[in-house]
């Protein structure tokens, strides 16, 4: 591609110029969301240098310092801003590096929910006739299913095959195949429908009268043209994979407590929670809900500004 | 009519055949069946013929011929924790999940219908507003989060002292705040027993509060995608041109929204509700989990912890047969109910 020739716009002109771009600066509750959904990933990502200790470091851990609560109850110690949980861990590095955790799996699950159903819709659409119906009924098999069902399930039968320590040593790994295995069909019908609608334009005719295979017909000419349904999709299914995982460390298949996520610290302190130490499960929690809170508005406003079920004809 | 009844009872066939392979695939590749039979003492040679004796040996053609057999017969083994049949374990603990949905499903009714109309015919007023932001919240907080908040404030009660507690408004709005906790939530309470393996919570007033947070938690999933799926759909029922007639020919407005605007409303509405009880059943998983609720959700849960193979079969294919009565059932009253629909090509 060389459409930055230096006639044309930069494509950061572009950008910033574009509607996008415009409507985000006239929209408070975006920005908003957006500064937060990007502080909580840089400090997810800056965890081991902003985390007062690192809870994977047993050494640091101060068992005597269980159960502590946050600076504003009496009793709290100054060095545990948020308290401790029942391991003596500090809260708010636990938090930390949980948020990590849990962006990585919600990142590499939806990144390969999208490369599956990417080519499967591609495929399905631009195809039709036999794969199309094998791969939409295969979707809509799975999707008459929950999808949080799918994933317990295959959850529990990898639990079941492998044991518990070694599900608990490639946890990151299997919780993003579970994750992405499960909610491919959302990305295969959408990229299908928008391939449908693609297919049968101009475009697409000359690229095929002029003899392009058609793999590169689907990735180099279509695929570019159904981008923003991809993209809108991809923010809910960012915060859908992050409650999956929540979900699935709560029931005890997911992170293990030695590496937590933000489900897993929510699961462990649930237990304490009878005994009156609410913060160790409701902070992480709080976090969780602000998390998907923000990607899920950024995604409703951006639905809104794309509007991808209108295709500029 | 009966070209659209066939094909869709063709599909749950369908549907149910890929189940069963899956069970049994599960099945055959877990565990050793003979271990669990006579553990570790018996030699290599015994095991071998029990194993033959067994038809463990046989293709996999064979043996799933012979599982598929004994599943139509609703035979699928013995637990290997309970001891007794897998089918009798899922009956005794399937009334307290049927219970749980029926109540969630009452309370998702009673509460999306009224709130998604209201907040279509008035989107701009502030209540509208404010049931759309806390729909959007509500999406936004996992179902066992749900559960744990409302424990902490109904059942352990909040203690807060974030005012002064000397001055008058200070105390009042401490008090106003703390609430003192005392709902149950854990387990059932007390039950009638109604016939064969079915106890009650509906019968008395302990049994119902038993059942009041774990119903609200499960419902708070679902409740926002319903109000904003009604609304949505009646907001744009309300745009046709049929409203605008009846408007035109002076019927009242109660009776337009109500029956002849809420008619059409609700057609989406059953094909979405149909495919939620999938997700409704996922859920009671977390939710059982978290109030200690004796359905199949926390005894699945438990077998997964224990690796009781055949009773997670079992569930797996009750929990499957389900979702594929459910799905044909609202696929056939969607085509009985929208006259649009074409029964024989794809449904709509």
């Amino acid at each position: 591609m060389t459409t930055s020739a230096s006639a044309a716009p930069s494509r950061w002109a572009r950008f910033r110029d574009s509607y996008l771009v415009y409507s985000f600066k006239r929209d408070l509750i975006a920005q908003v969301c957006l500064v937060t959904f990007l502080g909580m990933v840089l400090a997810a990502v800056l965890a081991p240098w902003l985390a007062p200790m690192n809870p994977y470091d047993l050494a640091q851990i101060d068992i005597l310092a269980s159960e502590l609560p946050p600076f504003w109850i009496d009793g709290s110690d100054p060095t545990y801003v948020l308290g401790t949980d029942a391991q003596g861990r500090d809260l708010l590095s636990t938090i930390l590096y949980g948020a990590r955790v849990s962006l990585v799996i919600g990142f590499g699950a939806v990144i390969l929910q999208a490369m599956l159903g990417v080519t499967f819709g591609l495929l399905a659409g631009y195809l039709g006739g036999r794969v199309d119906a094998f791969l939409m009924r295969l979707a809509d098999i799975q999707l008459s299913f929950s999808t949080l069902m799918v994933a317990i399930i295959v959850g529990a039968v990898i639990k079941a095959t492998f044991g518990g320590a070694i599900y608990s040593e490639y946890a990151v790994i299997i919780l993003v195949l579970i994750i992405g295995l499960a909610e491919w069909p959302q990305y295969a019908r959408t990229v299908r429908a928008s391939v449908l609608a693609e297919r049968s334009k101009e475009y697409v005719d000359a690229a095929r009268v002029m003899g392009f295979r058609a793999k590169r017909i689907m990735f180099r000419h279509i695929l570019p043209n159904t981008l923003s349904p991809i993209f809108v999709i991809s923010t809910v299914q960012i915060a859908n994979a992050i409650i999956s995982e929540a979900a699935l460390s709560f029931l005890g298949l997911g992170m293990p407590e030695t590496q937590p996520s933000l489900g897993s610290l929510i699961k462990s302190g649930f237990d304490y929670l009878q005994s009156g130490s609410w913060w160790i499960t409701l902070i992480p929690g709080a976090v969780l809900v602000v998390l998907v809170l923000v990607i899920n508005l950024l995604g409703d406003w951006l639905r809104d500004v794309m509007n991808p079920r209108l295709y500029k004809g | 009519m009966i070209a659209f009844l066939i094909k869709r009872l063709f599909h749950a066939l369908l549907v149910m055949f890929v189940i069963s392979v899956v069970s049994f695939a599960i099945q055959d590749n877990l565990g050793d069946p003979i271990q669990q039979m006579v553990g570790q003492s018996v030699p290599e040679s015994e095991r071998a013929e029990l194993r033959e004796e067994l038809g463990l040996n046989d293709p996999f053609l064979v043996q799933y011929l012979r599982f598929a057999e004994n599943a139509l017969h609703f035979d699928f083994g013995y637990s290997y924790f309970y001891n007794e049949p897998t089918t009798d374990v899922i009956m005794r603990h399937l009334p307290a999940t049927l219970e749980l949905v029926f109540a969630t499903t009452l309370l998702i009714i009673l509460l999306s219908v009224p709130i998604g109309v209201y907040s279509a015919i008035r989107p701009r007023s502030w209540l509208s507003r404010l049931f759309m932001g806390v729909s959007i919240v509500g999406i936004s907080i996992p179902v066992f989060l749900t559960a744990i908040v409302l424990i902490q404030i109904f059942a352990i009660g909040i203690h807060v002292s974030l005012f002064p507690a000397d001055t008058a408004w200070g105390a009042w709005l401490n008090g106003l705040l703390s609430t003192s906790g005392g709902m149950p939530a854990y387990g059932r309470g007390d039950v009638t027993h109604v016939f064969g393996t079915w106890d009650t919570n509906f019968a008395s007033l302990n049994g119902l509060t038993y059942l009041v947070l774990p119903a609200i938690s499960l419902a708070s999933i679902m409740l926002p995608l319903f109000i904003r799926l009604i609304r949505a759909e009646m907001m744009e029922v309300l745009q046709s041109e049929y409203i605008k007639f009846a408007k035109a020919k002076g019927i009242s407005m109660r009776r337009i929204y109500f029956l002849h605007a809420l008619k059409n409303t609700m057609l989406p509405v059953i094909t979405v509700g149909g495919v939620q009880i999938g997700t409704l059943v996922a859920y009671t998983i977390l939710t059982e989990t978290v109030f200690q609720w004796p359905g199949v959700g926390l005894m699945f849960l438990d077998a997964i912890q224990r690796s009781d193979i055949p009773l997670i079969v079992t569930y797996l294919m009750v929990v499957g047969l389900i979702f594929v009565i459910t799905n044909t059932v609202v696929d056939l009253i969607y085509g009985l109910v929208n006259p649009t629909v074409k029964l024989t090509g794809k449904p709509a």
